[in-house]
């Protein structure tokens, strides 16, 4: 304690904390803020809380020594600057807890993190106050314990060294207390009230919905427009197609037996996903070979993770999907629905087969329409639920969760004609980034900058915070107070795990600002909002208190609604199906909109179906690039309404013919030093007209190479089974076909090894596996994985200790796909144990392989001799020493490895090392169930479980002792602890018999 | 029959000698010993050395690079952990065994035509292994904390892995290195002596005394140089089967397809011999024709080279063919896959090109013809040389890139500086060669003086055998 006391003597204050006051080389100096004017007490604190030099500014180019010296004070200095971390207001942890912060020990926090403004509700592990790692919150409806990707990766998002550290005017840093000044200029003008345009996301949160609603009766003329380029308005439209009003549409995927996706990757992607997957992966859950499991079919043009997990996958252009809809419809008797303009082109048996397999489960069916299908499809598909009597069943209707539903092109294409007429004099945009992914024949890039007034509250100064004349920084979710709502209709309650990293703002502080009101901080907004809404609550403080804690405000998830569906749906005899070569625009799996192309961690994750990284690619089938004689790696122009755009082609098994589909999110000019540069922008030809679908696409060759960087290059599995699959009819007959091939040989030259006590393992069950990649990211967060740049992924030098390997199986037009996570087998005869012949990779008395990163010379012998291929090597220095935001979002319980050491799944050795030591202290066996690995943890699909293998009745064993498990390259006698239960399919007999045929 | 010229070429060639005719005690001594005191080095020498030397510039400028990067500069990745450092490395330890072989071996056999050419090729071998002995360091994430694979007592009581091929590796090759350079040092002092009593330069007078380690002749220090030599000659022998044993072993040992064979440490020890004579071949050739040797190192040499290699080259031909066969009849469908994959897969064209070098073109050796012509020999050795590089590469990289998991299959290739690094190490090789053909007798003069009176006695009518 004297040591961190003289440390702290001299330096205080936090490691990452901006140094925006400090004026830049040759600016003018501003004063900092009202405060310095009036040199309050508050300032003065805050000023002697500044950090010791050098530290705070990331810019700063620190030598050698300085980076010790400020290390070595940070790390001295990590109790007392957590303490300074917290956020002022109370923020409560999850469950039970210990009593203080005990170092090495995380806390865990109940929040949520939002995408397109639905909530997940997620746990954030906190070691000294900072947030390390994002898990799903298992009381949360929508997460049920698992997260996503996206979730995953926020905290690289907080931690980010590039996100905006200060105001910033037409180009100069600037102040909080100008901005104040400036704005109310501006509403204070002539125009200022009905001039004022707020642009913002999708917005779910009631405590900002109450702020946008007063904000804007006390503006009027104002307008507010939501905005997203990964726009719902299919499924709002649709809805209002259906019923005549907006409503959401839940799914309840564990009472369905028969479910049909209509491209829609409902499992993987889209408000409710995890718990989608989840419900979905519970039903396939088979027990031994009488079970029955439910059936998926799948009708799309891309290919998605729903549709490898699909027992009857048809490829079929995105733009007939509509026909095959209403073909199906009719089948099922509904008759009023217009048939298709043309018969789809699809095997003759396959629409009475599934109207009959629907039929048969009538009450127990499903039909989910993706969201980049128009609102006709999703009102048949409503029509279809309904005439399957699925409503209330495996299908129920809510209020939207939207504050205030729209539809987001339309209005965004008001705002555009609005500025365009001169009558928008002032524009506040809180996240989003138009002036990226607006449409682009709206020329949004062109008419923000002629708007007197334009303010921007962003995360990086990115496109849009260019074109404004103000930019000011926002903080993190996991900075701020605030609400959100998840698919279902619960609330969760934001609750900050850090004081802003820099001094970023809130929306709720910007419209506070903005109605005038800007006294009340962001905790006081939410807390009294709900205040206001709870007044039936005698204790408001326990029951706050309760909701911070679980992270769900109780009894916020909105009743069913009842709906009834208009007559006459879809009776209008469509258009033709519009020819030529057909675009299809889709979000890409890992970055989204765009929003996370700064995110190494997603950026690095390779793509469910490709196995892509660092790119965009336009994806075309087979056929069609043999017909254009285009191929992989080939850059192309695309040509569509009259705008051209270079992309990289992908050739992909299992794509529609005559279609192409494009993926958003990339080709970002200002995204970062992670994100600008990579890939091409989609975006660039995705018209207002044609926000998902379109045809009349041109493709030219350019003769140019686009190198791709894919960290799985072989698609086949050679005959070598490492994914062992059968139908349910052949699972019956023959209900050891997984182990049909095991010749485990028992000869050893070296004596058996008895396991006493623990022996750690793990079962995978392939048959729930969507292959989503949340384990990835997951495994990412906890062991601090680097990430090393496209280049070296195209070498084949990526790091992740966990990989989802990914099969196609038949023909390369219609393949049967197979996804299988990866990661150190731990071998009880481990092939690489033997060969180090420094004995830096050594067998645990548990039966983990353990690596010694401090013994290792990196021989990389152990590789070599790995037959699962698992282990890593830093081949050079790729994990980040320098960057010093970085640092605080390192796991302190796992070494940052440096250049020249072997590295790999360890089992979260961290986590079972944890639990052990309180089992020890309260003298009880580790319980089953209470090590939780953390690519375990966040799977939607509960794929794998990990425990004592000596336990026969943990639920790890139980698995094991399944007559699907299996050892992956048995023969080898490597023995190892992480078995796989093999993959079983459920077709419809009447399709796969004229299939087979 | 025996008018025909083949066969009298094949009389001819059996019946040259080793050593030319009308040379004494002095005039083997001058002609060899000259060569170091007395002719400045030829203008060829300087330019030789220049590029030798500049090489060795660039080894030095790439391992500069790589400790500082890391290893990552070189296209090693995952599954082809190994690249280019354990190729050249196999490669050189191989070329280094035929002057063990010819030092030890035949010294043992006493086949007497090894006598002129046996110094050299010990240099070679050091050379060749002070080249080799530097890619498992350097290959090293850590290469700093090498002496780590060294039993050594620590306070961390750590070990070595004794059950680790790269283990016994680290005690084969150094032991190797030691015993080549006793063997080589031994061996030179009488020739050293006779420099130092020769040099007029009182500098090098000084250095070879020095390094003589008072040798005065006496039939003492005779008799005790015959002993040490024989003695280590004994302990050389098994190295020669033991090392390339023991580095097929790092291969053989793993589990990986077109790895794990039993065949790997016969086959291994002949293509080291086979490479090492190749190499002898490369260098002799020149080195005869430019110093004016061609009477120490007469066809019969060349001869007996030329049909060494052919023998090694029909075993390692017959190696192949077994990874072949046994691929198949294991009926493994790994071992099968790897097989075809060599042949057919995305390295099929280094596979064949191994092929056409190593088995293809030495069976031109078969005839006398082609076996009296340096020239043919010369090209029939450089093919060699490289074929003998390809099929490490074969083994290192074809087996690794493809092995079990589909998945993880990948393509290895090398960067600009897995070239450089094994351009630098021919320039050190070649450096030190030409230093070694400067300052120290190529032929041991004292052997080539035995070998003189043997003669002279042969030629009154006594055979050795007496």
């Amino acid at each position: 304690m004297d040591i961190e006391k003289n440390i702290g003597g001299d330096t205080s204050g936090e490691l990452t904390a901006p140094h925006k006051d400090a004026p830049e080389q040759g600016a003018p100096r501003f004063w900092r803020g009202l405060e310095e004017l009036a040199d309050t007490p508050e300032f003065r604190d805050h000023k002697e809380n500044e950090f010791p030099h050098g530290a705070n500014d990331p810019d700063a180019k620190l030598n050698r020594r300085e980076l010790m010296k400020v290390m070595a004070a940070s790390a001295a200095f990590a109790g007392l600057s957590g303490c300074t971390k917290l956020p002022t207001q109370k923020i409560v942890p999850y469950v039970r807890q210990p009593e203080e912060i005990i170092p090495g020990k995380p806390l865990f926090y109940a929040t949520a993190v939002t995408l397109s403004g639905v909530a997940t509700g997620v746990l954030v592990e906190s070691h000294m106050a900072r947030p390390t790692k994002i898990e799903g919150n298992p009381d949360h409806p929508a997460s049920l314990g698992a997260a996503d990707s996206f979730a995953q990766a926020s905290v690289l998002g907080l931690y980010d060294p590039d996100r905006s550290r200060a105001e910033v005017h037409d180009g100069r840093l600037a102040s909080w207390a100008e901005f104040q000044s400036e704005l109310s200029l501006a509403l204070g003008g002539p125009t200022g009230a009905a001039g004022l345009r707020l642009l913002t996301g999708t917005i779910t949160s009631p405590s900002l919905g109450d702020q946008i609603r007063g904000l804007l009766s006390q503006f009027s003329g104002a307008k507010w427009v939501q905005y997203e380029s990964v726009t719902r308005d299919n499924f709002r439209e649709g809805a209002r197609l259906a019923f005549g009003e907006v409503v959401n549409t839940v799914y309840r995927v564990a009472q369905a037996d028969v479910i049909l996706a209509l491209d829609s990757d409902f499992l993987t992607a889209g408000p409710g996903s995890l718990r989608y997957a989840r419900e979905f992966a519970r039903k396939r859950r088979v027990e031994n070979e009488n079970s029955k499991m439910n059936r998926l079919y799948a009708v799309e043009s891309t290919p998605t993770s729903t549709g490898a997990m699909a027992d009857h996958r048809l490829r079929l252009r995105a733009s007939d999907v509509e026909g095959f809809t209403r073909a199906l419809a009719r089948e099922l008797g509904l008759n009023s629905v217009a048939a298709p303009a043309s018969a789809p082109q699809v095997p003759a048996e396959w629409i009475p087969a599934l109207a009959r397999d629907l039929k048969q489960h009538s009450g127990a069916s499903l039909v989910v329409a993706g969201d980049q299908q128009p609102p006709v499809v999703h009102a048949i598909a409503h029509a279809i639920n309904q005439a399957l009597g699925n409503f209330d069943k495996t299908v129920y209707f809510t209020e939207p969760i939207e504050q205030s539903p729209s539809n987001q092109w339309s209005s965004m294409g008001e705002l555009a004609a609005d500025i365009r007429a001169g009558s928008v004099s002032t524009i506040v945009i809180l996240g989003g980034n138009p002036a990226y992914d607006a449409p682009a024949d709206l020329g949004f890039k062109e008419l923000l900058p002629k708007v007197t007034f334009s303010a921007r509250l962003g995360q990086h100064e990115d496109e849009t915070s260019a074109l404004c004349h103000w930019h000011i920084p926002e903080a993190h979710e996991l900075e701020s107070w605030g609400d959100a709502r998840a698919f279902d209709g619960t609330v969760s309650v934001i609750q900050p795990l850090i004081a802003p990293l820099y001094g970023g703002k809130t929306a709720c502080e910007l419209l506070g600002l903005l109605s005038g009101k800007g006294a009340k901080s962001p905790h006081d907004v939410v807390r009294d909002y709900w205040k206001a809404q709870k007044t039936d609550e005698p204790r408001f403080d326990a029951f706050w208190e309760k909701t911070l804690r679980d992270g769900v405000v109780a009894g916020t998830q909105f009743p069913p609604k009842q709906v009834s569906l208009k007559p006459g749906i879809a009776a209008e005899p469509p258009a033709a199906t519009p020819q030529g070569l057909e675009i299809v625009f889709r979000p890409d799996p890992t970055i989204y909109d765009g929003r996370f192309a700064n995110n190494g961690w997603l950026q690095e994750l390779p793509k469910p179906m490709t196995k892509l990284t660092w790119d965009a690619v336009a994806m075309v089938s087979p056929k069609t690039a043999a017909r254009l004689g285009i191929d992989s790696s080939q850059a192309v122009e695309l040509k569509y309404q009259g705008r051209t755009i270079v992309a990289p082609v992908w050739v992909m098994p299992g794509h529609a013919d005559e279609s192409v589909t494009a993926f958003l999110g990339y080709g970002r000019t200002r995204a970062g030093r992670v994100g600008t540069g990579t890939g091409f922008d989609a975006g660039w030809i995705r018209t207002y007209a044609s926000p998902w679908i379109g045809a009349g696409l041109e493709i030219r060759r350019t003769g140019d190479k686009w190198p791709l960087a894919a960290t799985q290059t072989h698609n086949t599995m050679e005959g070598r089974e490492p994914i062992r699959v059968a139908t349910l009819d052949e699972y019956a007959k023959n209900p050891k076909f997984a182990q049909a091939e095991a010749v485990e040989n028992p000869l050893s030259l070296y004596p058996d090894v008895k396991y006493e006590g623990n022996a750690w393992g793990m079962a995978i069950d392939l048959n729930s596996c969507t292959g989503c990649g949340a384990c990835v990211t997951a495994c990412q967060a906890e062991n601090n994985i680097a990430v090393v740049g496209k280049t070296e992924v195209i070498i084949g030098r990526e790091m992740h200790w966990i990989r989802i390997d990914r099969y196609f199986e038949g023909d390369a037009d219609g393949p049967n796909t197979f996804h299988q996570p990866l990661l150190c087998q731990h071998c009880e005869d481990a092939p690489c144990e033997l060969v180090c012949p420094v004995a830096a990779t050594v067998h645990s008395p548990e039966g983990l392989n353990e690596m010694v990163y401090n013994r290792c010379v990196g021989t990389r012998y152990c590789s070599n001799n790995c037959p699962y291929k698992v282990r890593r090597f830093n081949f050079r220095l790729y994990s980040d020493w320098d960057t010093p935001s970085l640092f605080g979002m390192r796991n302190p319980n796992v070494s940052v490895r440096s250049r020249g050491v072997m590295e790999k799944c360890s089992y979260c050795v961290q986590r079972i090392n944890a639990v052990k030591i309180d089992a020890e202290k309260q003298d009880r066996p580790v319980r089953d169930g209470e090590i939780v690995t953390a690519c375990q943890q966040t799977c939607p699909s509960e794929a794998i479980v990990f425990g004592n293998v000596n336990d026969p009745n943990s639920k790890v064993s139980l698995l094991k002792a399944k007559n699907r498990n299996y050892k992956l390259l048995e023969e080898l006698n490597t023995r190892p602890r992480t078995t796989y239960l093999a993959r079983l399919r459920n077709p419809n007999p009447e399709i796969e018999k004229s299939a087979g045929a | 029959m025996a008018d025909s010229p083949a066969d009298k070429l094949a009389e001819k060639m059996a019946t040259a000698p080793i050593l030319g005719p009308g040379h004494d005690f002095a005039s083997v001594t001058d002609k060899i010993s000259s060569i170091v005191l007395k002719r400045r080095p030829p203008k060829w020498w300087w330019v030789g050395f220049a590029i030798a030397f500049a090489l060795v510039m660039l080894m030095l400028y790439s391992i500069t690079y790589l400790l500082i990067v890391g290893v990552g500069i070189w296209g090693i990745q995952v599954p082809v952990g190994w690249g280019f450092a354990i190729i050249n490395f196999v490669w050189w330890i191989g070329i280094g065994h035929a002057g063990t072989l010819i030092s030890a071996i035949l010294l043992l056999l006493r086949q007497q035509w090894r006598t002129s050419i046996n110094r050299f090729a010990e240099a070679m071998t050091l050379f060749a292994v002070a080249c080799a002995g530097m890619f498992p360091l350097l290959h090293m994430g850590r290469p700093w904390l090498a002496y780590w694979m060294f039993p050594y007592p620590d306070t961390m009581k750590m070990w070595p892995n004794f059950r680790s091929p790269l283990a016994w590796d680290v005690f084969a090759v150094s032991t190797y290195a030691t015993v080549s350079l006793l063997f080589w040092f031994v061996g030179l002092l009488p020739d050293l002596a006779t420099l130092r009593d020769r040099a007029k330069n009182p500098v090098a007078k000084i250095i070879y005394g020095f390094l003589a380690m008072g040798w005065r002749g006496s039939a003492v220090h005779w008799y005790r140089h015959e002993t040490a030599s024989l003695l280590l000659a004994g302990l050389a022998t098994p190295l020669v089967l033991s090392v390339h044993t023991i580095v097929s072993f790092d291969f053989a040992f793993g589990i990986v397809p077109g790895w794990h064979a039993t065949i790997f440490p016969p086959y291994f020890v002949a293509g080291a011999i086979y490479a090492g004579f190749a190499m002898v071949l490369t260098l002799s050739i020149p080195v005869r024709k430019v110093f004016g040797l061609e009477d120490f190192i007469t066809m019969r040499h060349l001869d007996n080279m030329g049909k060494v290699l052919l023998a090694t080259g029909l075993i390692v031909g017959y190696g192949y063919m077994m990874e072949a066969f046994s691929a198949y009849y294991s009926s493994d469908q790994y071992e099968r896959f790897m097989i075809l994959n060599r042949m057919f897969g995305p390295y099929a064209g280094i596979y064949w090109c191994l092929i056409l070098c190593n088995i293809v073109t030495p069976q031109f050796l078969w005839f006398r013809k082609v076996r009296s012509k340096v020239g043919a020999l010369f090209a029939i050795a450089m093919v060699v040389n490289v074929g003998m590089w390809l099929e490490r590469f074969v083994i290192v990289v074809t087996s690794l890139h493809r092995d079990f998991l589909p998945s993880s299959w990948g393509m290895y290739y090398p960067t600009r500086w897995d070239f450089a690094l094994f351009f630098g190490t021919i320039g050190l090789f070649l450096t030190l060669l030409f230093l070694f053909l400067r300052f120290l007798p190529l032929i041991s003069i004292y052997e080539m003086r035995a070998l003189v009176s043997e003669e002279d006695k042969k030629a009154e009518g006594w055979s050795p055998a007496d």
